[in-house]
This record gives C-alpha cells, sequence and structure tokens, in this order.
C-alpha cells in the first residue's frame, strides 16, 4: 500500500529584492542594464539607416526626430550607461585574458590601462574623422 | 562528450561586449551632438550617403549593428533570468530573434546605398 504522502517541499521564492541588498549587486544590475540602452540605441540607428535609404527628405526628419527633448535625455542617459559598460568591460579584461611574459604575470592595471588608453584614443580619432571639432 | 552550444551564443556575446564598450560610446556622442543641434559634418546627407556606399563600410556598419544587439540580447536574457523569469528558452528565442531581425533590417538597408 502506499504511502499516505504529506509532504511540503521547500518552494524557493524568485524576488528581485536581492539587487538592492548591497551596493555590489545595485551597480551589477546597473552594468547589465546598459545592454538596454546600447541594443536600443542600436535600434534607432537600424531606423536611422531605413530614413537614409530612403533619401534626403527622409533623413533630414530623422535628424530633426533625434532633436526632440526626449531623444536628447534618451541619448544623455544612453552614454551613461555605455560609458558604464566600457568602464566595466576593460576592468574585467586582465581576469578574462591574463598575460603572462617569461615567469611574470603582467600586472592587471596595465592591461586595463591599455584597454582605456586605445579606447581614447579611438575616441578621439572618431570625433576627428566625423568632423565633429 | 558534452554537446553545448554555449560557446555560439556566447563568442558574439563577447565580441560584441569588447566591440560596444570601444565604440558605442562615442557612436552616441555622434548622435548627442546631432541632437543637440551640432551634428558632426559626417551626418550631412550627402557624405553619408557616400560613406556607406563603400563595401568596406557596409561590412562593418552590419557587423557591428549585428555584434551589438547580439550582445544586448545575451545579456538581457541573462537579466531576466537574474529578475526571477524563470522562462529562458522563450526570452532567448524571442531576443535573439530580435536581434537577429535587426540585423537583417540594417543589412536591407544597406544594400539600397
Amino acid at each position: 500500500m502506499a504511502e499516505e504522502v504529506n509532504r511540503k517541499p521547500y518552494v524557493r521564492p524568485i524576488t528581485s529584492e536581492w539587487i538592492v541588498r548591497h551596493p555590489r549587486y545595485l551597480r551589477y544590475m546597473v552594468r547589465e542594464f546598459s545592454c538596454l540602452f546600447i541594443g536600443g540605441w542600436t535600434l534607432l540607428m537600424v531606423w536611422g539607416l531605413k530614413q537614409l535609404a530612403e533619401g534626403p527628405v527622409a533623413w533630414a526628419a530623422f535628424l530633426e526626430c533625434i532633436k526632440s527633448p526626449a531623444s536628447v535625455v534618451f541619448h544623455l542617459v544612453a552614454l551613461g550607461f555605455a560609458a558604464y559598460h566600457s568602464y566595466t568591460w576593460f576592468n574585467l579584461a586582465p581576469k578574462a585574458m591574463p598575460l603572462q611574459i617569461g615567469d611574470d604575470f603582467v600586472p592587471e592595471a596595465a592591461i586595463a590601462g591599455a584597454h582605456f588608453a586605445v579606447w581614447a584614443v579611438l575616441t578621439a580619432a572618431v570625433l576627428y574623422l566625423a568632423g565633429a571639432f | 562528450m558534452a554537446i553545448s552550444n554555449k560557446p555560439i551564443v556566447w563568442g558574439p556575446f563577447a565580441a560584441g561586449g569588447t566591440l560596444t564598450a570601444f565604440v558605442t560610446p562615442v557612436l552616441i556622442l555622434l548622435t548627442l551632438l546631432a541632437a543637440l543641434g551640432h551634428a558632426p559634418d559626417l551626418l550631412a546627407y550627402d557624405r553619408l550617403h557616400a560613406f556607406l556606399g563603400h563595401w568596406v563600410v557596409k561590412v562593418a556598419v552590419a557587423g557591428v549593428v549585428f555584434l551589438s544587439l547580439w550582445s544586448a540580447a545575451h545579456r538581457l536574457r541573462i537579466t531576466c533570468y537574474d529578475l526571477g523569469v524563470r522562462a529562458d528558452v522563450a526570452v532567448a528565442t524571442v531576443l535573439y530573434a530580435v536581434a537577429l531581425a535587426g540585423t537583417g533590417a540594417a543589412v536591407l538597408y544597406l544594400t539600397k546605398f
């Protein structure tokens, strides 16, 4: 005869409360949420490509559209999140690909620093080539 | 031996994470300048149209769009899981589909230049 079962299994509650439990968790989530802005801005650029392909009038309408206050705010917030993604990514680079020369590992600060230097040069080069200044 | 498709989704994520870390902030800065009414010369219709007419630029733009969207989709998938959404297969399917659709649309528009 089957045993009378009166179990009360523990069901672990799934919540998102843990995010605010420690500043480190919050910083992690801020980093992860950067994907919404990088992805969202990229989709905006895909729409821009469509407008550019349609001709000068559609492109002018696109440029006019991104001048709206909501778009300016979105750009500012997106820029902040994108830069935070860069900052976290470059700081993780030494952990993701430690570099050994001879017996010694290259210091983490040198690897991260090299990434930041390349980032700065690349940013200045793109701004210059695009005629931003 | 266990067969995993993780490298296939993770590879473009890592590549996209690195690429977006290097170029996305400055690209956003360019459109931010345009949004503020100081559009860089490159964003003038004739110049941008001519710029995108070169096949090397087309390939580069398509690559940037794909890697940016894919890494964002992958990260959002993990974030959904972190926030307690356990329907991972559905989430992954939708997000990767959006990334691929966005890339497909970009490629389609690029062929018109």
